[in-house]
């Protein structure tokens, strides 16, 4: 199965959680693919699932109260969902690493730097310490933090959020792995120190041919980085395709919105259109498209019956697609407009 | 001027006599119905220029001036309650800026109870007038902080600040930690509010992008000075300063193609640290056009163009 074509294939997964308040379907049949050696962005709003989706792949959301109630998730073939705690931790840390956007936080900081990157080759690589010593420096230069060879031995605290960054990704790509997830990385960062940790991502990915899931809320970062973009709106991914499919042919309003709100470059657009209103509760989503409260064209079927999936490589789960839809800008954008996919 | 900084200066002092350099000399005025947009990176100094212009921090030196008259360089509690009326802020955190065990309606309320000696209950017309007036509604009003989302709260310190009809608001970060969409409906409240109040606005925030949005002028720090001041369209398109440059050119565009053509000038190393600053350009370390002068003397912030203000000896 490595002779496939991707690096990760997700199909249909259902999280849900158990709360005092009912049950919250937080990622509703979701289905995406990582290309190898490319960046998928997984791109929504607080509370959308993108999260979720990958934690709960990773076996990181405690369950109870979290639940997977279907699908499955492929690892170069290798089925992820339904696997022991212990074939997990085999895989974690190594197969696929893993960035989060409080670097601080992931850190223990009470052991220095050095020992925590060791700790995943000892770990994972069967290294000794002084060899893993040796292969940590190493990794430090190559994510380019000066002055490794006293850098290593200094605590969390010693040094800044971008460097920390850079010591999570030291720590992430260790093992070599498969995928490596990259959870909001860069977000709790300033813009030039963000550009930074941009590259060196650019930079590891051509080196090693690095597959990247990279889950962000800003569309800037998805146009410097993604290959390809799944948009999720209230646990279901809305639209997906090539980054020029979702910019340049956006195929469902969500997306057209989350663009027109996005603050630009562009002297000409002096205003920033607004998306009115809030996602949907997930204790009770809407019998209908969840995005339809909020959607400026939604037509009385999108109140009462949720959109099925249209289209084959360029994908959007929007009513407008249909061929007795009336016009609208997404009208056209799906190239390969087939039989709804389900 | 509404309110106007001249030579501020904020240090804080550390062990064995150092002093960190927070806010260095900065000398900057807001006019009436005017929304400045202060930004800078982590360590620039915004957010204590911004606390010390109100009286948040002690002056270290330099003088503020609101309407011409000369605020106190250390606040008692008679100065604030007495300023209260006049000027208000808004945090950049959602979540720590408002009080877990009140509700929504004593929260918005606390600033005028604490004012004039009325009721609460009296109160309930004006505080439902003004959750409306920022999106939210009436029944929201018994309800506590954990029970809205970051984007809500953050509605809700809108309301707290503007209950008393301040003419001046220092937004410290107002939007930075919510996502995009809510950033902009944020935003254009603010805007909104200025426009049907006549406020005056200081909005301190990293992101330029956002900021250009909102104001009339756009200031930027580095490293506890002021580097570039003017126009908010002039310096976000037409940036004279290598600092705000290179800090304009590092925003990630959502355009891919504009992205794949993208001629990387990356700002390389991280902001200083400001404890015993020696009088050379903040950010020569840093700048990729630094020379011998920019290392032996600190420039002063200069008109180079009308209404263009730079602090560089290149210029």
């Amino acid at each position: 199965m490595s002779s496939s074509e991707y690096a990760l294939e997700v199909d249909r997964l259902a999280v849900s959680f158990d709360t005092y308040g009912g049950v919250v379907q937080a990622v509703r049949d979701v289905s995406f693919k990582l290309r190898k050696g490319r960046t998928l962005a997984i791109v929504g709003e607080s509370g959308c699932g993108k999260s979720v989706t990958m934690q709960s792949i990773m076996g990181l959301i405690p369950m109870p109260p979290g639940r997977i109630t279907q699908g499955s998730a492929r690892l170069n073939g290798d089925e992820l969902l339904g696997i022991s705690q212990k074939a997990l931790n085999a895989i974690r840390g190594n197969r696929v690493g893993m960035i989060f956007q409080d670097p601080m936080s992931s850190l223990n900081p009470t052991m220095t730097i050095g020992r925590q990157i060791a700790e995943t080759l000892v770990v994972h690589r069967g290294l000794s310490t002084s060899a893993a010593r040796k292969e940590v420096l190493e990794l430090l230069r190559l994510v380019q933090i000066p002055e490794a060879e006293k850098r290593i031995d200094q605590y969390p605290f010693e040094f800044s959020g971008g460097m920390l960054q850079r010591v999570m990704i030291a720590m992430a790509i260790a093992c070599k792995p498969e995928v490596l997830i990259a959870d909001e990385p860069t977000t709790a960062l300033d813009v030039t120190i963000q550009a930074q940790i941009l590259n060196l991502l650019k930079d590891l990915q051509e080196r090693y041919g690095l597959s990247i899931i990279l889950i962000t809320h800003d569309l800037g970062v998805v146009a410097r980085m993604a290959h390809d973009v799944a948009v999720m709106y209230a646990g279901q991914v809305v639209e997906a395709g090539s980054v020029d499919d979702i910019f340049y042919r956006s195929a469902h309003p969500y997306t057209l919105g989350l663009r027109a709100a996005m603050p630009s470059n562009d002297p000409e657009k002096r205003t920033l259109r607004i998306i009115p209103g809030s996602p949907p509760d997930l204790f009770a989503p809407p019998p209908g498209c969840a995005f339809a409260a909020r959607c400026p064209h939604a037509m009385r079927l999108c109140h009462e019956h949720a959109p099925p999936l249209y289209g084959t490589g360029h994908i959007a789960r929007c009513w407008l697609h249909h061929p007795q839809a009336p016009e609208s800008p997404v009208r056209g954008n799906i190239a390969t407009l087939t039989e709804p996919a389900c | 001027m509404l309110i106007e900084a001249k030579a501020l200066r904020k240090f804080f002092s550390l062990d064995g006599g150092r002093q960190v350099h927070a806010v260095d000399d900065v000398t900057l005025g807001i006019a009436e119905h005017e929304v400045v947009g202060l930004v800078g990176e982590s360590g620039s100094g915004k957010t204590t220029f911004g606390k010390t212009l109100i009286g948040l921090y002690d002056k270290t030196g330099g003088e503020v001036r609101y309407r011409g008259e000369l605020l106190p360089a250390r606040y008692t509690a008679a100065d604030f309650r007495k300023q209260s009326s006049e000027i208000q802020m808004i945090f950049q955190d959602p979540y720590g800026s408002l009080n877990p065990r009140m509700t929504i309606f004593e929260i918005i309320a606390e600033g005028v109870l604490i004012r004039e000696r009325r009721s609460l209950s009296s109160l309930r017309d004006k505080v439902v007038y003004w959750l409306e007036r920022v999106g939210l509604h009436a029944d929201h009003l018994s309800r506590y902080p954990h029970e809205f989302s970051g984007g809500q709260r953050q509605r809700v310190g809108i309301a707290r600040a503007l209950i008393v009809e301040p003419k001046l608001l220092v937004c410290d970060e107002p939007i930075s930690a919510l996502d995009v969409s809510v950033q902009a409906q944020v935003v254009q409240l603010l805007a909104e509010l200025k426009e049907s109040m006549g406020l005056s606005m200081l909005f301190i925030a990293h992101d330029l992008s956002m900021v250009r949005y909102v104001s009339d002028r756009m200031a930027v720090m580095y490293l506890g000075s002021l580097i570039e001041l003017g126009p908010a369209e002039e310096v976000y398109f037409r940036p004279l300063h290598p600092y705000t440059q290179l800090l304009i050119a590092s925003n990630p565009e959502p355009d891919p193609e504009h992205e794949r053509r993208r001629q990387d000038r990356l700002i390389t190393g991280e902001i200083p640290s400001p404890v015993d600053l020696k009088p050379m350009c903040r950010f020569a370390g840093r700048c990729p056009k630094a020379e011998a002068r920019c290392f032996e003397e600190r420039p002063v912030l200069r008109e180079v163009a009308p209404e263009r203000f730079a602090a560089c000896h290149l210029l």
